[in-house]
């Protein structure tokens, strides 16, 4: 065990481990393809597809083939009642067709990707940094912090996750936020960052409650209080480092939730909001499409599914390779 | 209900028969030999020590003998019969029906032994009606029975408790309470006294001394513990580094010991009566790891009286130096036996 | 045995205190508008304000405001919808029990099945293509959205197959209450179930063999081996059983949960009016009050149950019994 804050060594090793690990090298690829993909949304949009994904184009046309074809076609039915979007073209515009509101699906499954990676990578760190904090104050610190800490915990806990993001994503996203001379508006993708952030504090607080308890019982922190070593300086040099390995491993397990939460959220209308499109907002505007055009909702399913898998497995790729056994396992 | 023992001279086969035992485990594609060519005999009745510092072997050799190292890329080779019966090679199903009835195994620490969610009572029940056919009550009857003979008061009640429940030492008794349920002709008992306290210690201890004339069973004895070597074993081995460094009949070993490993280890007990040392001698360095063993003898580089043809390979092989007696050492054939009570390696050499 | 318990019991009557404040301040405290337009409901008029700021406090101190809402929940039960014309919240709740219970109940039937032969299987098997594969299959199904898993199913077996042999028995969408017809009842759940059950049969089965072949190096499966048992014997009785500990534990939180409002996607993809879809439908007409009611029932469920699983625990656990 070393009490040295981030020496090389064990990071190293661990790095290695990880290249020899083919499905997490598979999962790192797949990941890298889709952040790509979604930062290069607007080149795709505006060069390659030429749409504008965020406008309604109901009444709108496309060439296919040399001739322009409606975006919203007559049904299939007997007497052609009623207009269904175009379903996928196989060509550069409306790759997979439109949604309701005539807008190209594949270019908003990009646009809504930049949104999904964003808000459940930063919800993912900003909930870690948290936890951390929270784990850190009660292990570290034990007694009346603790306890206090723990109960918050165990009351938040006590709460189906999904249930509590709802309760305060409703909560603020008709009116927005007004903290004193501060206004976020309902549609700041901060909103759902910090929702899908705090509901999840408890979740990775308690495994680092529990290595930091068992840290500090560790000889080399022992002795460095014995040595009177200032607590922030134990607590800098000695726990955090130990801790990091945990909140490496749990990085990714708490993306994969984060992303889960927040197309569940957008699902249900109350993580981003329109025009903005996210994975989950998409799957919703295909809802009513499921039997026509289910290529809507299909296709940003397959891609949360897809950066979820290989989040997991990146996530068991770390945790093999780091050696930690607490992480963060579990989701609901 | 101890069985009436044979005698041992009436035994033509031994019980246990080990020869050129050794188990290697294969890691990154080389081979490295935890245990090598250790070979002993254990007779009907006799109490065998199986001596060692930690990562010697010894508890490598007990699980390779009862079949329970089934992990890929471990290999073991030699023979061992088992009342003539071989057991390397033996397929599992039969390797079954010997273990918990003929051979039986205690442990080093009996709170991690027994599983925690059942009764100590139900987990003997459980041993005893694998082997044999019997219902519930009869097995029941058998292990109050047992719990009795192995000095655990209120048989009955203790039986229905859970291994948490009960004292370090009582749990113990249990233990071997379960391995004598079937009547095993051999128990392992592996460190069986080491996570005890020191007066529990002597209690069990007496308990396995008293077990070759109550239930007729030999036991190999394992331990790192020289002191309790002599007071319990007839025979002793003591293994290096996965060697055989030197066996014999305990008092011979004791008394006149061959190999220079042997003789520091003893060395290193404190003496009971006459002028205390004021430090103890020690052996310098620790034992090597199985894939760093020097050519040679492994004990050369903390040996005393280590000399160049020590170090060239194949190591040592074991050489007679009395009756029963042998030890793997180049000095008893060059004619230099080791002085008694000699000073043991210089501490800092 | 009578400590522990006061304890427990001492620990609960404290987190749902806790709870209800928590959802309390969500609710009516978070900084914003005026508590009394959520309630309203939209456009509502300055009469109907006015009635709504009297009924709750709206003008009197929180702690008054609390216990305003508390008496209004849980005794006289009056808490009433402003969006939906007056419809009692406690009732509607209560109707919906059933079939939220019904859709949890099955679920947690086939994924305990499932996930314990999977993870045991598995563990059995360490190391080989079989424990690879149902691994990863169990990250995999902890990878799938629900409600998009919902959609493609009903895409499945409500369109594109159901004229097949396969799927033609699978009814429309909806709930059959099971007193009314058990068949039904099955039928219309079987699919819900399945549907609900993928993620947890992925989580459970993963932590079932995880926590087995950590229990395969213990020394009490050593003895277990050494006493001549069969390879099934020690996996089952003494592995899988110590294993149940943990699993138990982990399956109280997760029903309770589930019951509690957990399952709202599935009941809003499959059309199932339990608990989770009143939620659904008042998030849609931001009918707060029922919100409100909901997560309030649910937490409080589900604090309850987690004192139901530490009880159960005391029986599964030698150690627990004793301990404290």
């Amino acid at each position: 065990m070393t009490a040295k804050p981030l020496s090389v060594g064990p990071w190293q090793q661990a790095w290695r481990a990880l290249l020899r690990n083919p499905s997490a090298l598979v999962a790192l690829a797949v990941l890298a393809f889709m952040v790509l993909a979604s930062l290069l949304a607007p080149v795709y949009a505006h060069h390659i597809a030429k749409v504008d994904p965020f406008t309604s184009n109901v009444a709108g046309s496309i060439l296919v083939n040399g001739q322009a074809v409606d975006i919203m076609q007559p049904n299939d039915n007997p007497l052609h009642l009623g207009l269904s979007p175009i379903g996928p073209t196989g060509h550069a515009a409306y790759l997979l067709g439109a949604d309701s509101q005539g807008r190209d699906v594949a270019a908003r499954l990009l646009y809504g990707g930049r949104n999904s990676l964003l808000i459940s990578a930063s919800a993912a760190v900003i909930c870690l940094v948290l936890a951390a904090i929270a784990g850190i104050a009660a292990g570290f610190f034990g007694g009346l912090v603790d306890s206090i800490l723990s109960r918050m915990m165990d009351i938040m806990w006590a709460v189906p996750v999904y249930l509590f993001a709802i309760s305060l994503s409703i909560v603020t996203v008709s009116q927005g936020l007004h903290i004193g001379p501060f206004v976020i508006e309902a549609d700041n993708l901060l909103i759902p960052i910090v929702i899908i952030a705090l509901v999840y504090v408890p979740y990775a607080a308690r495994p680092i409650r529990g290595r930091v308890l068992a840290l500090r019982q560790a000889e080399f922190v022992t002795a460095s209080r014995c040595l009177g070593v200032p607590q922030w300086r134990i607590v800098l040099y000695d726990i955090l480092p130990n801790v990091m390995t945990t909140l490496v491993v749990m990085g990714p397990l708490l993306m994969a939730l984060a992303l889960l939460a927040e197309s569940a959220l957008s699902f249900l209308s109350i993580g981003v909001q329109a025009p903005a499109a996210s994975w989950g907002t998409i799957i919703q505007d295909g809802e009513g499409l499921i039997y026509t055009r289910p290529m809507v909702a299909i296709a940003p399913g397959l891609a949360i599914v897809i950066v979820v898998l290989a989040l997991n497995i990146l996530g068991d790729g770390l945790r093999d390779a780091l050696d930690v056994r607490d992480a963060a396992r579990r989701s609901s | 209900m101890p069985v009436n023992p044979t005698p041992p001279a009436l035994d033509p086969t031994p019980l246990l028969e080990v020869r050129n035992f050794s188990v290697s485990v294969q890691s990154r594609g080389t081979v490295l030999p935890l245990v090598e060519n250790v070979s002993f005999t254990i007779g009907a009745q006799d109490i065998v020590g199986l001596v060692g510092e930690s990562g010697s072997g010894k508890s490598v050799t007990a699980m390779a003998l009862m079949g329970l190292i089934d992990s890929p890329g471990v290999s073991i080779t030699g023979s061992a019969r088992f009342k003539g019966q071989e057991l390397v090679g033996l397929p599992d199903r039969q390797m079954r029906r010997l273990r918990g009835r003929e051979i039986a195994m205690i442990f080093q620490d009996p709170m991690t032994a027994f599983t925690p969610v059942y009764t100590v009572g139900w987990q003997i029940d459980e041993q005893i009606r694998t082997h044999e056919r019997l219902s519930r009550k009869q097995a029941r009857a058998r292990t109050v029975e047992l719990l009795a003979e192995m000095g655990v008061p209120d048989p009955t009640r203790m039986a229905d408790r859970y291994p948490h429940q009960l004292s370090g030492g009582l749990r113990q008794r249990a233990m071997i309470a379960m391995a004598l349920s079937c009547n095993p002709s051999l128990l392992i008992a592996d460190e069986p006294t080491t996570a005890l306290d020191v007066t529990v210690q002597a209690q069990i201890l007496d308990l396995i001394r008293g077990l070759r004339s109550r239930y007729g069973s030999s036991v190999l004895f394992i331990t790192h513990d020289m002191g309790v070597v002599a007071e319990t074993c007839d025979a002793t081995l003591v293994l290096y580094s996965g060697r055989i460094a030197e066996t014999g009949r305990t008092e011979a070993l004791f008394a006149q010991p061959s190999h220079p490993y042997t003789a520091a280890l003893l060395a290193s007990i404190p003496p009971l009566d006459g002028v205390r040392p004021a430090r103890l001698p020690a052996i310098a360095g620790a034992p090597p790891a199985p894939q760093d063993r020097p050519p040679g003898c492994a004990f050369g580089p903390r040996c005393a009286f280590v000399h160049a043809a020590c170090q060239t390979n194949p190591p040592p092989p074991l050489i007679n130096t009395g009756l029963h007696h042998q030890a793997a050492c180049l000095l008893p054939a060059e004619g230099h036996a080791l002085p008694q009570h000699q000073p043991v390696a210089s501490p800092l050499s | 045995m009578i400590v522990p318990l006061l304890r427990r019991l001492g620990q609960t009557a404290f987190v749902l205190f806790g709870i209800s404040a928590l959802v309390f301040l969500v609710f009516f405290a978070t900084p914003g508008a005026d508590p009394t337009a959520r309630i309203a409901g939209r456009n509502a008029s300055p009469q109907t304000m006015e009635k709504v700021r009297k009924e709750y406090g709206f003008d009197r101190p929180l702690p008054v405001q609390y216990a305003t809402m508390m008496k209004k929940l849980f005794i006289t039960q009056d808490l009433a919808s402003y969006v939906d014309r007056g419809e009692l919240v406690v009732p509607e709740i209560i109707r919906a029990a059933p079939v939220t219970v019904s859709l949890v109940g099955g679920a947690a039937l086939i994924w305990i099945a499932l996930s314990i032969t999977m993870g045991t299987i598995a563990a059995a098997l360490k190391g080989t293509w079989i424990d690879r594969s149902l691994m990863m299959i169990g990250l995999v199904g902890i990878s799938i959205p629900v409600f998009w898993l919902g959609q493609v199913t009903n895409l499945i077996t409500q369109s594109r197959y159901h004229d097949t042999w396969l799927f033609s028995w699978v009814p429309g969408l909806g709930y059959v209450p099971l007193t009314e017809n058990p068949w039904g009842w099955f039928k219309a759940l079987i699919i819900p179930w399945a549907v609900l059950a993928v993620m947890f049969i992925g989580i459970y089965s993963r932590v079932l063999r995880a926590d087995l072949v950590a229990l395969a190096g213990e020394d009490f499966m050593r003895t277990a081996r050494a006493k001549g048992l069969s390879p099934t014997r020690v996996l089952l009785r003494h592995g899988l059983r110590t294993s149940m500990i943990t699993f138990v534990s982990l399956f109280g939180l997760d029903f309770a949960q589930l019951v509690g409002g957990g399952a709202l996607l599935t009941e809003v993809v499959f059309g199932l009016p339990g608990v989770g879809r009143l939620t659904y439908q008042a998030l849609t007409n931001l009918d707060l009050p029922l919100i409100m009611a909901t997560v309030m029932y649910s937490a409080v469920f589900v604090v309850l149950a987690n004192a139901v699983v530490d009880i159960l625990y005391l029986f599964l656990d030698p150690r627990v019994r004793d301990a404290r």
